[in-house]
């Protein structure tokens, strides 16, 4: 039995939290302008979430969850101060500003410091239709979960299961800053997981699936994000590995979003700026063949990372950032584009929806233009660097020969220099991910080292 | 009373006007019928970090965090909710919603207070208040000073130092009330070096429970700066990495990183209750070769990954896990200990009062062999010598594991000759450890750097070992 007052908790009024939270970082900026900062910059959210956890058809955990927080940046004489508080009191808001305040005495002057251009602040505000709330129930939340775990176990050859999620989450936040500006986001994001084994003592295997969405009614179907888990589990049963070779590599979008992300991190203002990465100078260059186009585009309605403005407040647009296979410019905040004597490109805290344009071809299609080669559907590790460009890391996927899949491969590595694998993608999928802010379908490469045995 | 019980409850329950008996009070609302048991988690943590690049210290940060977080646990179930307040409603109202998770049946009951107060493992001073802010910028600058002067070819210098004060107080319905206040501070040195349009990063560091003057003592900071030089003009002069599978020497130290991920992980409570790892109910069998021993230690004085008490508030302790190459205990939390009819290890971590705790690892590393390491190497006729590594990762189902070198040199005919590029090493836990043919007598534990994630939850670890030989391990560089 669940005590029926927990059961439902009510969705938080959008507009009135909002305004508390606005309130709050007004509050904030007041604050460190008469201890005398000259501008100042607040992120205030509040968060409320529902999370299960169910095992073997029985609830493990069940979190609620409401996270505040507030951070305030400060500049006193081209000198920065950060500090956070992870609570709205108003004691700790102040607290939290004299810490900043406190701080900006210390450090030293960069001219570079400072908030976004004024010229360049968001002034218009589309509805990005990011908000679709439901009551926190937590007893149907439980049997979502149960439901997806279901679904998968129910697949003959899964032997255990590591359990299943779902949750809700509802954000709300405001950024603001002393040049008048004040920026509100909310979003609404449901989500539900499933981890599967299959095997049993040395042979076991696991996987999973998932799939998040703004709105409740975007989510698939419990029962299918289960059943894939499972088939995705029972798929790599028997997995092997190979020996060493120089073969074709299909990356399945779940893992291609990764190639992507490498460029995103080399291009990006502080990589650059401190002159650690491999792509320093390399906009207007060839970096991908000709066909290669992949584009920002912060206003996909119910997009994951949809936003009218960046982390400064700077209006986002869309462009492309390649552009027949030239690299067009960077990922830049304010900062970081002072220092490179360039202009913000809206991208202070990330990419906005990366969307690498689709091919025609669906998975099954490249698996057979590969003929022979690596499909990779699992990385491991960290082994890649932005400074020199080198990438090594752990994979697990399917040996493909004649185009078709023979067996499942693991405990081998792939290695190459992203410079080289990024001018050797000859092919993306039509299979977009749409779950990720990088969205990708899958991705032919040319040629990569697998070392195996 | 111990130390750091008064001053947890000065610093968390008294501002909300609590004492012992609302702790009782909100422990006896929390056990409602069929709540075996629950606990709470009063937290503070205070953190600051300050960053030099471009010969300037321009950035620096504060963060503050308090709360409470409530459990209750029925069976295998745990119901969980938290607070930003510690004040009586709040409370209140969290264990209502904890308690939400329970089935009909029997009423718990709370146990009377015993207090677990061991021998603290560091001082409860604030770490932060050894230097003034003055002194912090003045040393940034002096270590990016230092750094630059030791070779031209130096471009760029990053230098950071942190430190955390955190206090926890643990209050459980099985009578444990127990304190710990936490300090750590590390300090990381990365440097970029240039030669002939080739650019290379190196990076060292160091921290541990005590305060920022134990890293200015003896200019402690210098062997930082010397050694993230050192590495980065390495590998501007290092070839292509081999790739296939070959013998891999692994130097001491923090390569310890290997027995986190091959053996650490897959030896949590949690996911051999659940039977998903891959060493899942081979208690008493041999898993490794003769001469292996690994230990979990949350005990040792001032390391990054020791704890007093851990955040159960049960006293940390050293785990045998494998003994001689047998497999002889799980690292566990109190839930899990409970439902596999075990002993709680001191290994109930969490990384905040908003995540639940469960089994994580401390100080992880295997005790020293007879080798001498230059007999090691000398052993070897063609194989790879790995010094540094960068990080790793597990997939604790299927054993296989990777870590990625930042360092390493080929050795040819017993002897170590070029550097080569960094590369992912892949292997499957299990087998590995069968496959340690040699373990050196130069056991070493790491800087003071490391930090885990499971879960979602991060928390700051130790790894350490001897120099090892392994006798086959797949390399993933380009050079076939």
């Amino acid at each position: 039995m669940i005590d029926s007052s927990m059961v439902a908790q009510a969705v938080p009024d959008r507009d009135q939290e909002l305004s508390v939270i606005a309130e709050c970082a007004e509050v904030a900026i007041r604050h460190a302008q008469s201890l005398g900062a000259d501008s100042a910059e607040v992120s205030a959210s509040i968060h409320y979430g529902l999370d299960v956890n169910v095992r073997l058809g029985e609830v493990e955990t069940l979190e609620h969850s409401r996270d505040r927080g507030m951070g305030i940046s400060v500049y006193i004489n081209d000198s920065k101060g950060h500090a956070s508080s992870a609570d709205l009191r108003a004691e700790s808001i102040r607290t939290c500003v004299e810490k900043a305040i406190d701080i900006a005495r210390f450090t030293q002057a960069d001219k570079c410091n400072g908030l976004a251009p004024s010229e360049r602040l968001c002034s218009h505000f589309p509805d990005l239709d990011l908000w679709h709330p439901q009551p926190l129930d937590a007893v149907a939340t439980m049997e979502r979960a149960l439901a997806c775990e279901a679904a998968g176990m129910d697949n003959p050859a899964i032997a255990n299961s590591d359990g299943a999620s779902a949750s809700i989450g509802v954000g709300l936040s405001v950024y603001a800053n002393s040049n008048g500006f004040t920026g509100r986001r909310d979003g609404t994001r449901y989500g539900q997981s499933c981890v599967l084994i299959a095997g049993e003592n040395e042979a076991m295997q696991r996987d999973y699936w998932y799939d998040s969405r703004r709105a409740f009614a975007d989510l698939e179907a419990a029962e299918h994000t289960g059943a894939e888990a499972a088939r995705r589990t029972v798929m790599r049963l028997g997995a092997r590995k190979i020996s060493t070779c120089e073969v074709p590599v299909l990356f399945a979008p779940e893992v291609a979003k990764g190639i992507v992300g490498h460029l995103l991190a080399a291009i990006s203002g502080g990589a650059l700026y401190r002159n650690a990465s491999f792509l320093k100078e390399t906009a207007g260059q060839q970096l991908f063949a000709d066909w290669m186009r992949m584009s920002e585009r912060p206003f996909i309605r119910r997009g994951p990372s949809s936003t009218a403005f960046d982390a400064e407040g700077v209006a986002t647009a869309e462009r492309d950032i390649i552009q027949d296979g030239v690299l067009t410019g960077y990922v830049l905040g304010s900062y970081s584009a002072c220092r490179l004597g360039l202009e913000t490109t809206a991208n202070a805290g990330g990419v906005h929806n990366l969307l690498v344009e689709p091919g025609r071809h669906s998975a099954q299609e490249l698996v057979a233009q590969m003929g022979t080669g690596l499909l990779v559907t699992e990385v491991m590790g960290q082994g890649v660097s932005i400074v020199t460009g080198d990438y090594s890391r752990g994979a697990g996927g399917f040996w493909v020969e004649n185009g078709e899949i023979q067996y499942p491969v693991d405990e081998v590595t792939i290695a190459g220099h992203l410079r080289d694998m990024f001018m050797s993608v000859e092919a993306v999928g039509n299979d977009v991910d749409e779950r990720s802010n990088i969205q990708v379908g899958s991705m032919l490469l040319g040629k990569m080292t697998v070392a195996g045995s | 009373m111990t130390e750091a019980l008064k001053l947890a409850e000065q610093q968390l329950l008294a501002p909300g006007g609590l004492g012992h008996t609302d702790l009782e009070k909100v422990l006896d609302h929390l056990m409602g019928p069929s709540v075996d048991a629950g606990d709470l988690y009063f937290q503070s943590t205070s953190h600051e970090s300050w960053a030099l690049e471009d010969g300037l210290v321009r950035s620096g940060a504060h963060a503050l965090e308090q709360g409470v977080g409530i459990r209750a646990i029925s069976g295998e179930k745990t119901g969980f909710a938290y607070a930003d307040e510690i004040i009586m409603p709040s409370l209140l109202q969290a264990s209502t919603a904890a308690r939400a998770i329970a089935r009909q049946g029997a009423q718990g009951t709370v146990q009377a207070w015993r207090r677990q107060s061991p021998q603290a493992l560091y001082l409860p001073a604030d770490p932060m208040q050894a230097l003034s802010a003055d002194e912090k910028v003045d040393l940034l600058r002096k270590i990016d000073a230092y750094t630059r002067s030791l070779d031209t070819r130096v471009k760029q210098v990053m230098v950071s130092m942190a430190a955390t004060h955190e206090t926890i107080l643990v209050a459980s319905t099985d009578g444990s009330l127990a304190a710990d206040v936490r300090p750590l501070v590390r300090l990381n040195v990365t440097v970029i070096a240039e030669q002939n349009d080739r650019r290379e990063q190196g990076s060292d560091g160091g921290g541990g429970r005590f305060d920022y003057l134990q890293l200015i003592q003896d200019n402690a900071w210098q062997r930082f700066a010397d050694e993230a030089v050192r590495q980065a003009l390495v590998n501007l002069e290092a070839d292509a990495a081999p790739a296939g599978t070959m013998t891999v020497v692994l130097g001491p130290g923090w390569p310890g990183v290997l027995l986190h991920e091959a053996v650490g992980h897959g030896l949590e409570g949690d996911f051999n209750r659940k039977g998903t790892s891959a060493f899942s109910g081979r208690m008493g069998e041999k898993v490794a070769a003769d001469g292996v021993t690994i230990v979990d230690d949350g005990t040792l004085a001032e390391r990054r990954g020791s704890l007093t008490v851990d955040d159960e508030g049960t006293p940390t302790e050293q785990t045998v896990l494998i003994e001689d190459g047998i497999l002889v205990s799980y690292m566990q939390d109190k839930l899990n200990a409970r439902l596999m009819k075990m002993k709680p290890t001191g290994n109930g971590r969490r990384e905040s009062f908003t995540h639940l705790p469960m089994p994580r690892m401390t100080n992880t590393f295997m005790l020293p062999g007879e080798h001498d390491p230059g007999e090691i190497i000398s052993s070897v006729e063609k194989g790879l010598y790995a010094v540094n590594f960068a990080g790793g990762q597990v997939d604790i189902t299927s054993g296989k594991f990777v870590f990625s070198a930042s360092e390493a040199y080929l050795i040819e005919n017993g002897k170590v000759t070029r550097p080569v590029r960094g590369a992912t090493l892949i292997g499957n836990g299990p087998e590995v450890m069968t496959r340690v043919s040699m373990v050196g007598n130069d056991l070493k534990l790491d800087a003071g750097v490391g930090v885990c994630g499971k879960d979602g939850q991060s928390v700051p670890v130790g790894v350490g070992q001897p120099t090892l030989r392994i006798n086959s391990l797949t390399v993933g560089g380009t050079q076939t």
